[in-house]
């Protein structure tokens, strides 16, 4: 109960003193006190919770579930903004708690976790999902997070230890989340794209499991989506994609939207989703499985991830004196490449603003934009402005990929947003493409200018 | 004179941590500039490789689990070939990973040793799952100059009598964290735990190892053109600012 008394303090002394969203905070220091504070506010929630885990799609898919969750009547419960540590998720239940540990309507409550792949032990232990959802696992921030495989063997022990109540979301074409099935002890439900129209003809650099870890030979693929993820089979053994119990057989890629029919034990349901780009066909897919699994009819789920514009960072828009403001978060070869196509892809001139700073949020190590595709995008930019503490850096990766090697590279956001916004005319678009931190800056900068709410004002 | 260059790329798929694409794109840019012919051959697991047919060698890191599966390639399918080409002095770089694997073994903290090339007089051993990893930015000299790059690795690399140090830490880890050494050298092979990309923020090296290929190619009158390097002397000069900090 102290422990709830101090978080809950330093959660208003840290918002009373401007430092951001103080979504990290108070967590902190609460969780200091009593570890067990999380399990004991997350068994009040009254319809339990969902938790979304993965390298890339987390917060979108997260904001989708709490969308439907609204939708369909419950109060969400939702660790926004990018808090996806044990502290984040501490914060989001002491924020609607009180003094004594009590949660605020309790029984209304359903939450919505969102949880960094290296936290999943702890977080699933303490919250005890109803559904847990893995979106998919690709190399990110290795220097913080280390090998790709031992995310998948932390992975397979958190599901060996959940509860066997727990329903086990996976992405039948992420060979590597798929495997997940044989750890899971509970019920297993697959997603996955049929459409052939989304393949890619050639395969990219950014895929991280294309060897069979039973057999090590080379899966074949009959599609492939992007990086490792597609129609995958060992020639070796019997190892394959599982048959998805929800199969978008139609995905239709448009500039600022994306149209599918998903097969679903429940029938055909038809999605029109406010957000471009595959990795959102598989984020709209993954909440689909998420919301029709707590029991949520499919045409309130439907209609609540219909009715998610961009998740904080994540294609979410700004106007700015008439021009068409775009952020784009970027922070891994994969997750980035999916940006850079569906940027390729959008009609108009298109001008770019890249920002890659090297904080810890960020992974200390830039090595990774030399895995990303930045040829895809050459040739097709009217302008380009480099800036973040390693802006030198991405110029150079840029000039690599084929991009002029006179672009201007600036170190301060503030400036280089006004060069940016100074080259794009009226009426024109410009795509933002920072790394974590730097998506902070911008869109706070982005914010001020062009009057969206500051992101802990998000909360439902 | 039309001028062309090969380079095997081995275990490109396997051995691709750090963005060791890089490397490649850098020496692809760097030869176009000046109308040399680079080849790339990507020799995967199964390949030979064919010491008088190459002027380069490039091999990157892994994971632990990739470093596995092809080390017995590496050694049983490659490695005559591998060890006849550095004698014959065709330019190596082994970078991470692959720099372990071209030394002589690698201890890991638990299990059998991994056995290595044995074409650096080296050794990497792995002190303890609860030991740190050398993890950061590092500045190193060289050649009257610097290296820049980023390294993260668990192994401690040690050098033996036949090997000299590529660099010399200023700061960061370097092989060991001990005796201020990065990397190896044997004739022209070098091996290093930079990464960043290496070679695109270190364009004097690798132009270095561009003129060694060629010279052992074409004779020692030829030359590279010199390219305007603002671009990659600023992002040197940054990775020297941050590793500062």
């Amino acid at each position: 109960m102290a422990a709830i008394a101090a978080g809950k303090l330093a959660g208003i002394a840290s918002r009373a003193f401007g430092r951001g969203g103080g979504t990290a905070l108070p967590g902190v220091l609460a969780e200091r006190i009593d570890p067990r504070l999380v399990e004991q506010l997350a068994a009040q929630v009254g319809h339990g919770s969902v938790m979304v885990t993965g390298t890339n799609g987390k917060t979108t898919t997260a904001h989708m579930l709490s969308s439907v969750a609204a939708k369909a009547g419950y109060l969400p419960l939702h660790n926004r903004s990018g808090s996806n540590l044990m502290r984040g998720v501490a914060t989001s239940l002491l924020d609607q708690s009180g003094p004594l540990g009590r949660l605020f309507q309790a029984e209304r409550r359903l939450g919505i976790f969102e949880v960094d792949e290296a936290t999943l032990p702890e977080a699933v232990a303490a919250v005890k999902p109803r559904v847990l959802i893995f979106t998919n696992l690709f190399r990110d921030q290795l220097d913080r997070y280390g090998e790709v495989d031992s995310i998948a063997a932390r992975w397979r022990d958190t599901l060996q230890a959940a509860p066997e109540s727990t329903t086990v979301v996976l992405n039948a074409d992420d060979p590597s989340v798929a495997a997940l099935e044989a750890s899971a002890r509970g019920r297993v439900v697959f997603c996955g794209v049929d459409d052939r129209a989304p393949a890619l003809d050639e395969p990219e650099h950014a895929a991280d499991s294309r060897w069979c870890p039973d057999c090590g030979r080379e899966y074949d693929y009959d599609l492939l989506f992007y990086g490792h993820v597609g129609h995958w089979r060992c020639p070796g053994c019997d190892r394959s994609r599982p048959e998805p119990d929800l199969r978008a057989t139609r995905v239709l890629l448009e500039a600022d939207s994306t149209h599918l029919s998903v097969a679903t034990p429940q029938g055909v349901v038809e999605l029109s989703l406010r957000l471009s780009g595959l990795y959102n066909a598989y984020n709209a897919l993954a909440a689909l499985a998420g919301g029709l699994e707590l029991g949520i009819g499919a045409a309130v789920v439907c209609e609540g991830i219909e009715a998610v514009a961009a998740a904080f960072g994540r294609q979410e828009r700004f106007e700015i004196d008439g021009r068409h403001v775009q952020v784009f978060l970027g922070k891994n070869p994969a997750g980035l490449n999916q940006v850079l196509r569906t940027i390729a892809a959008l009609p108009g001139d298109k001008r770019l603003l890249l920002l890659l700073n090297d904080d810890i949020a960020d992974g200390r190590d830039i090595s990774w934009i030399w895995d990303a595709d930045f040829e895809l995008l050459a040739g097709k930019a009217t302008s380009v402005v480099a800036c973040g503490r390693r802006a030198e850096d991405m110029a150079l990766r840029l000039k690599y990929a084929g991009f002029p090697p006179d672009l201007p590279v600036i170190g301060s956001a503030a400036e280089a947003l006004d060069l940016a916004l100074r080259q794009t005319p009226a009426g024109g678009d410009l795509y933002v493409l920072p790394t974590y931190t730097a998506m902070l800056e911008v869109r706070a900068l982005l914010a001020r200018r062009g009057g969206v709410a500051p992101y802990w004002e998000e909360q439902p | 004179m039309n001028l062309s260059l090969r380079l095997a790329h081995l275990y490109p798929k396997l051995m691709n941590l750090y963005g060791d694409r890089g490397n490649i794109i850098c020496l692809r840019r760097r030869c176009q500039a000046r109308g040399i012919d680079l080849v790339v051959d990507e020799l995967d697991i199964g390949d030979g490789l064919d010491p008088k047919g190459c002027d380069l060698i490039f091999m990157g890191g892994g994971q632990d689990r990739e470093q596995r599966r092809i080390v017995r390639d590496l050694l049983d399918v490659k490695g005559e070939s591998v060890r006849e080409a550095v004698e014959e002095g065709i330019v190596t770089l082994a970078v991470c990973g692959g720099y372990q694997l071209f030394a002589r073994y690698y201890r890991p903290a638990v299990g059998d040793d991994l056995p290595g090339l044995g074409i650096f007089d080296a050794h990497t051993e792995h002190p303890g799952e609860n030991v740190a990893r050398c993890i950061g930015n590092v500045v190193a000299d060289w050649d009257g100059d610097t290296l820049v790059g980023f390294e993260n690795h668990g192994g401690r690399t040690f050098l033996g009598p036949k090997a000299r140090p590529l660099a010399i830490v200023r700061s960061g880890y370097g092989n060991n964290g001990l005796d201020k050494t990065e990397g190896a050298v044997y004739r022209n092979a070098h091996g290093t735990y930079l990464h960043g990309s290496l070679l695109p923020k270190n364009p004097h090296f690798a132009d270095h190892l561009l003129r060694l290929a060629l010279r052992r190619r074409y004779g020692e009158e030829v030359d590279l053109a010199p390219l305007d390097d603002c671009l990659e002397q600023a992002a040197h000069d940054a990775a020297i600012r941050v590793a500062s900090h």
